[in-house]
């Protein structure tokens, strides 16, 4: 449907990166979660956390303010409202960052599929790396989703952040047609 | 010893107290897992995380002074480690030793918290300004049991030189741990305030102010903050090693001492919930203060 209006996904990984391997590395094992449960899928992350399904021997954490984190779980729907201030926290973040969609409300829509408030495709707005599909995931698929974005870190596909700023503009005129009050601050980034 | 080798001495004293101070703080990770009944990160996991920070591809600064606040903990930290002597009699890993150091030591250990200070101000972040002022409260409150300790151990020696309080201990019977339990006993409950433990986390608090005055830094500013905590943290440890434990003659002596004084307040934050700001300051000023007072009391006559 919206497949030849997305910017370009697969794009070239370069052969040889160099130092970015050890970079690209360094941040698989150790990608720090913001702690923001934007729908209701956050109830699945604190047991993904605890001490059963131990998320944290993998080098994850939950830190408390965008500016220290590196992965955002858009966990469950969003509504317009969620979506302003997830796209604050999203430009918040330092580069190199990743988002992964949680749940099947993201991908399409999932339970609130007819509903007016809700957004159908979290991928026009912000660019997402890895989806979990399930309503909701339970904490081993969120492991498994946590280490595939790892494989793809490693592999030097997760590059959501640098589709992100070369198509702002196309991103921001899809956030700026479902977002009727259009006042955000300019820094952000 | 001519400034190449002094330079020299002081960037292997640096590297050695990073690497040793992320490393316990990884140890440190690991045993909170096990307690917690659960596996826990690897223990070189904060190398790793130190190397995330510092490939991060941005870093937002508010301003000039909020670029310098962690320039100034990171001072604060190198210079409290280049005046403590790390071994006994090598001068090789403490290069900047001399009489009257201890008084400077103690100044130059809050320079860095008030540098952090200045530039969480000027982030200007709510969060950030609650953590500070809680910080700083908190730092009143530790200092005074502190520096009890500290000038008792001043007036037991007559002199106010690390050099000499360290070398006047040898043999496990001779240690200031056991010639003045007094003045221990409040410097080592001050060492859980000064460690921001639990139940002293209050400047940090992630639940209640988002992580306070870190809140607004991120990327390669976290990255230079937590190399500076994991200095300072091993200039800290050294310090209490030289003080009331006697010193290292060699470099796992050292390792073997600074560990143990390290597990004592991770031990004690495991199994405590988070105090209130007042309660912190109320309970540091209450019986460690009176601890230090009696041994002070004893010292001088």
């Amino acid at each position: 449907m919206h497949e030849n209006l997305l910017p370009k996904w697969d794009e070239d990984v370069p052969e040889d990166r160099g130092l970015e391997l050890v970079a690209d590395w360094a941040r698989k094992h150790s990608l720090w979660v913001i702690a923001y449960g934007t729908g209701c899928g956050a109830i699945e992350v604190p047991p993904t956390m605890t001490s059963r399904y131990d998320a944290e021997r993998f080098g994850i954490t939950m830190m408390a303010t965008p500016r220290q984190a590196d992965v955002i779980l858009v966990t469950g729907y969003v509504t317009v409202k969620t979506l302003k201030r997830i796209i604050r926290t999203y430009e918040q973040m330092q580069d190199p960052k990743y988002v992964i969609g949680f749940g099947s409300c993201p991908i399409n829509g999932g339970m609130y599929w007819d509903s007016y408030n809700t957004i159908k495709q979290l991928d026009l707005y912000i660019p997402v790396d890895t989806w979990i599909a399930g309503c909701m995931p339970r904490p081993e698929s969120i492991i498994q989703a946590l280490i595939h974005l790892q494989h793809k870190i490693q592999r030097g596909e997760a590059t959501g952040w640098k589709r992100y700023r070369e198509n702002l503009e196309w991103y921001r005129a899809n956030q700026r047609k479902v977002i009727k009050n259009w006042n955000m601050p300019d820094y952000n980034w | 010893m001519d400034i190449a080798l002094k330079i020299l001495s002081a960037l292997a004293t640096i590297l050695l107290a990073v690497v040793t101070g992320l490393f316990y703080m990884g140890l440190a990770r690991k045993i909170t897992a096990r307690v917690q009944n659960r596996v826990g990160p690897p223990v070189t996991q904060q190398f790793l995380d130190v190397v995330k920070l510092w490939s991060k591809k941005s870093a937002i600064s508010h301003g000039t002074m909020f670029h310098l606040g962690p320039v100034f903990a990171l001072t604060g930290s190198i210079s409290t480690l280049l005046l403590v002597p790390l071994l006994r009699e090598s001068r090789f890993l403490s290069p900047f030793s001399f009489n009257g150091d201890l008084i400077l030591i103690l100044y130059v250990m809050v320079f860095g918290s008030l540098g952090m200070a200045l530039a969480v101000g000027e982030s200007a972040n709510p969060n950030g300004i609650i953590g500070v002022s809680r910080g700083l409260t908190m730092m009143v409150g530790y200092e005074l049991p502190f520096i009890v300790a500290v000038v008792t151990l001043i007036v037991q020696y007559d002199s106010s030189s690390l050099v000499k309080i360290l070398q006047s201990q040898d043999g496990f019977g001779t240690w200031n741990l056991i010639r003045s339990p007094f003045a221990s006993a409040a410097a080592f409950v001050a060492l859980l305030g000064m460690m921001g433990n639990q139940p002293f986390d209050v400047p940090i608090a992630p639940q209640e102010i988002a992580s306070g005055p870190m809140s607004e830094f991120g990327g390669k500013y976290l990255g230079l903050m937590m190399s500076s905590r994991a200095i300072f943290m091993f200039a800290k440890l050294t310090l209490y090693t030289d003080l009331f434990l006697g010193g290292a003659s060699n470099l796992v002596e050292l390792w073997v001492k600074t560990f143990a004084v390290f597990l004592w307040p991770l031990l004690v934050g495991l199994v405590f919930p988070r105090f209130r700001t007042e309660q912190t300051v109320r309970f540091f000023w209450g019986w460690p203060t009176a601890l230090g007072l009696v041994g002070l009391l004893l010292a001088i006559f």
